[in-house]
């Protein structure tokens, strides 16, 4: 029998790949039988006791998965490294972390909530799982108006990455995927939790059974839909987290078409819709006869700066059928009703009041900041010669560093900057050769960031 | 003369549908959710009777208002996020550290959990679905029967439960552990088939048993012997009123076979709020030897975002010492309600389990089905319960009445009852 011991805390700026973080260093004790009796433990010669193992097997698919979800990896470099230079600032453009003071309209809302929740004629229980109606009619009238879209059509959540999971619930096992690459590691992530994908192949950084449908400068970040295969499920995020690309019109018509012609469901990540500066389609539901292939997942984190505070809708159009007909709301609801149990109260009144007209001005406020961070790393990047995307319509930008590793890159530039930002190819490797570097902070960490960029870079 | 010939056009409309086939297990589901069920049921007789004073005993909803020291703290850190200093962005997923340690500290003060074992949620329904998730679709597993229907339904929808059998009304796959009277509310361990997770709820939900030490004890090498996980669910662990455990964690050696999940909804009011915990010890590993928590972290990453903030600060103010006696008086006057509940019942000559470890009374009507005795009571006394077999065929002729409520309207609701049954 092996032993392996699986334990990494240590920087690896040489490769692409990095150890798994482990929370416990564990023994992998392989045996042959797993399934007949209690296990026999290895007596292991540096310990006193023997580590009582039951007897079920660990989920075959979490085994597949290749390290820890992106960001708490990116999280803990940044730990390890600030031992390592005590006096250094260290400022965070990798996670994408809002860091602006919520507007206290919207504060205030919350803070009322909290305190009705004291009083006999202000108390409430549980909510409606799908979320409170005043609510789930503001996201539609706000963001959807015009649509066709109905208040129950919403579906109210604690964030999109917790609807992504509860959508793969709802998909199951036998589901097929496709993401664009590079993409949001959620996506990918929760498709390998539930079965849906085959095992990771080392070289091409893919899993089986993912149709990973490449974005790049090439093809202005928009897949060559002619070269991409059938899958039940389209997960595409608009505009994009890393890329900061948004999808025109035209392209999002070809996606709908493309998702009518194959009888695929497109998952629709609107999450950064408030940040686009053009005419671009802020919601999939702009294209015509997209209810009929199309659901879409969004998110108050990144306009009011709810990444702490949790809310999210997901809005599923009645138009939306399985192969049998059967409704996709209808079976949403279960999972909702069945799988969570609706977003805080509290957290819901908040959301209630970013949505009145004092709150989406105060909303617009924030997220104009965030893109005025945007354009001044932009053009920091553009003025050092790099190739640079994104930025204009997200809060990401998206830098080329042509033939070199992005974990390398993140390496050198956290080693020499101080400045955390996220490598591309955590994002698939599409993302390989890129750098994202988020637009949420400070004014002048955002721009201090950039004067250590100059003088590296210069 | 020809008849004119009427030409009717009708309009086709072509209903698109994709070519994504739906999830079979969603479709083995038997009904809807067994709580919204129940308000489908109360608003069928609201529209009948819209004069009438509804009591809802049905979901186990909380009425009473959170503490004051309670609600200022989530009023007061809702403010701060509109400030410079206080305004804070993505927590840690497993949970604010203060609070993991305050759950630790505070909750299994004596039984040594560490707080990098706890990992704070949105509640035990959202749990119990990531615990599912973690474990996959080839485990095995066992409920009590009857018990609290998220278990078997998230069993379902992730693909372990098998098919349903309509006779039987169980799932072919899942092991049934009958708790009744005769065997005290709970399971006869020597008739009960090995599976790999044991859901076992105590104080439980919906019979208001709670096990005692040497039940859990029993569990706990049951368990052991057949390498087996439980998932004990304390949702209900402060309502305990005599010296029944309060943790799995009590019993010596439950830290390699259990996990335990938790809420601080019938525990502060929380229904709303949402806020709950699990604790996975770090001896509790899988047959290869990986550690459960690792998993469990990586599902939480990966998953969730963690829980709001708000809420977070709200338990951390429910678990200081002057938050922690104003949530167990606000308790204290539930488990008050349940004790009138109680004596009102047993007065009538009823068979009546429960209210003593758990704000919920578990009647027994024999003979009779348990959907015709609640909208029987519903009828007669506009009184909303639970019928007992929307938690598995082993509540057939039982129904749930839960003990939340204003006192004023268990007090209306014990004079309706003696009404009806004296």
């Amino acid at each position: 029998m092996s032993l392996t011991q699986n334990i990494s805390t240590s920087i690896s700026s040489s490769s692409s790949s990095f150890l798994a973080y482990s929370v416990f260093p564990y023994r992998d004790v392989s045996l042959p039988s797993k399934n007949f009796g209690t296990c026999r433990c290895v007596a292991i010669p540096q310990e006193e006791k023997t580590t009582y193992k039951t007897n079920v097997s660990r989920n075959a698919n979490m085994a597949k998965l290749q390290a820890g979800y992106l960001f708490p990896e990116i999280a803990r470099r940044r730990n390890a490294h600030l031992p390592k230079y005590p006096d250094s600032k260290v400022i965070s453009l990798g996670i994408g972390d809002t860091t602006e003071p919520i507007p206290e309209v919207i504060t205030s809302a919350m803070s009322k909530r909290s305190q009705a929740l004291s009083t006999l004629q202000g108390y409430s229980g549980y909510g409606a799982e799908q979320g409170e109606k005043p609510l789930r009619a503001a996201i539609v009238s706000t963001f959807y108006g015009g649509l066709g879209i109905d208040e129950d059509d919403i579906f109210v959540s604690d964030g999109a990455k917790c609807d992504i999971s509860r959508l793969q619930v709802l998909f199951g096992s036998e589901a097929t995927i496709a993401v664009q690459d590079p993409s949001y590691p959620a996506y990918v992530d929760s498709s390998v939790i539930m079965g849906q994908t085959g095992l990771y192949q080392k070289d091409a950084e893919k899993y089986g059974n993912i149709e990973y449908m490449r974005c790049n400068p090439e093809n202005g970040f928009f897949p060559d839909l002619s070269k991409v295969c059938r899958a039940d499920i389209i997960f595409f995020c608009s505009p994009n987290n890393p890329t900061g690309s948004a999808a025109t019109r035209e392209q999002l018509t070809q996606l709908v078409q493309f998702a009518k012609d194959n009888g695929s469901i497109i998952v629709y990540d609107s999450a950064y819709a408030m940040y686009i500066s053009d005419d671009k389609p802020r919601s999939i539901f702009e294209i015509p006869g997209a209810k009929e292939v199309a659901l879409e997942t969004a998110s108050f984190s990144k306009y009011a700066g709810f990444t702490g505070v949790r809310l999210g809708w997901t809005v599923v159009p009645k138009e939306l059928l399985f192969l049998d007909g059967f409704p996709v709301a209808k079976d949403f609801n279960r999972i909702v009703c069945t799988c969570f149990n609706g977003a805080s109260n509290v957290v819901q009144a908040g959301g209630l009041a970013c949505l009145s007209p004092e709150g989406r001005n105060a909303m617009q406020k924030v997220v104009g900041f965030y893109k005025e961070n945007a354009d001044i790393i932009m053009d920091t990047f553009n003025s050092l010669g790099f190739n640079v995307y994104g930025g204009r319509n997200a809060p990401y930008v998206w830098v080329h560093f042509p033939g070199r590793s992005s974990w390398d890159v993140f390496s050198e530039i956290l080693e020499k900057t101080h400045v955390v930002t996220t490598p591309g190819s955590g994002f698939g490797p599409g993302g390989e050769g890129f750098i994202r570097v988020s637009a949420f902070g400070h004014r002048d960490n955002v721009l201090e960031a950039c004067r250590r960029f100059k003088q590296l870079y210069k | 003369m020809i008849p004119q010939a009427r030409l009717e056009i009708q309009k086709e409309r072509v209903v698109c549908h994709t070519r994504v086939q739906r999830n079979v297990n969603l479709e083995k589901l038997q009904n809807g959710y067994l709580f919204p069920e129940i308000s489908m049921h109360e608003l069928q007789h609201i529209r009948k009777y819209p004069d009438a004073k509804l009591i809802n005993l049905g979901i186990g909803d909380t009425t009473e208002p959170i503490p004051d020291i309670v609600a200022v703290s989530m009023a007061e850190y809702a403010h701060a996020l509109s400030t410079v200093e206080g305004y804070r962005g993505y927590g840690a997923e497993q949970g604010n550290k203060a609070l993991r340690k305050a759950i630790a500290e505070t909750l299994y003060k004596d039984v040594q959990v560490k707080d990098s074992e706890v990992f704070v949620s949105d509640g035990s329904q959202c749990d119990i679905t990531r615990l599912q998730l973690l474990l996959g679709s080839n485990v095995t597993m066992a409920v009590q029967d009857p018990s609290f229907p998220a278990y078997i339904d998230t069993s379902v929808i992730i693909g372990q439960a098998g098919d349903f059998e309509e006779k039987s009304g169980k799932f072919g796959n899942i092991e049934y552990m009958n708790c009744g009277p005769q065997n005290n509310f709970f399971p006869d361990l020597a008739k009960t088939r090995r599976t790999d997770i044991i859901f076992f709820c105590s104080p439980n939900n919906p019979t208001g048993q709670a096990a005692t030490r040497q039940q859990l004890e029993e569990l706990v090498k049951f368990a052991k012997e057949n390498g087996s996980i439980i998932i004990f669910d304390s949702a209900y662990a402060v309502y305990v009123t005599d010296d029944s455990p309060r943790s799995i964690f009590e019993i010596p050696g439950a830290k390699e076979v259990a996990i335990e999940v938790s809420s601080f909804s019938k525990f502060a009011g929380f229904t709303g709020v949402r806020l709950g915990w699990t604790v996975v010890p770090e001896e509790l590993c899988f047959s290869n030897g990986f550690p459960v928590i690792n998993d469990f972290n990586r599902i939480v990453c990966t998953c969730f975002n963690g829980a709001s903030n708000i809420s977070q600060a709200g338990g951390l103010a429910c678990l200081s010492s002057e938050g922690f006696m104003a949530v167990c008086s606000v308790v204290n006057y539930y488990k008050e309600n349940a004790k009138i509940l109680l004596e009102t019942l047993a007065s009538l000559g009823l068979k009546v389990y429960g209210g003593e470890n758990a704000p919920y009374v578990w009647v027994h009507f024999p003979g009779s089905k348990s959907w015709d005795v609640f909208d029987y009571i519903l009828e007669k006394t506009h009184i909303i319960t639970v019928p007992g077999s929307g938690f598995g065929p082993g509540g057939e002729e039982f129904l749930r009445m839960s003990t939340f409520g204003h006192r004023e309207t268990i007090l209306e609701a014990s004079k309706r009852l003696k009404n009806l049954f004296s």
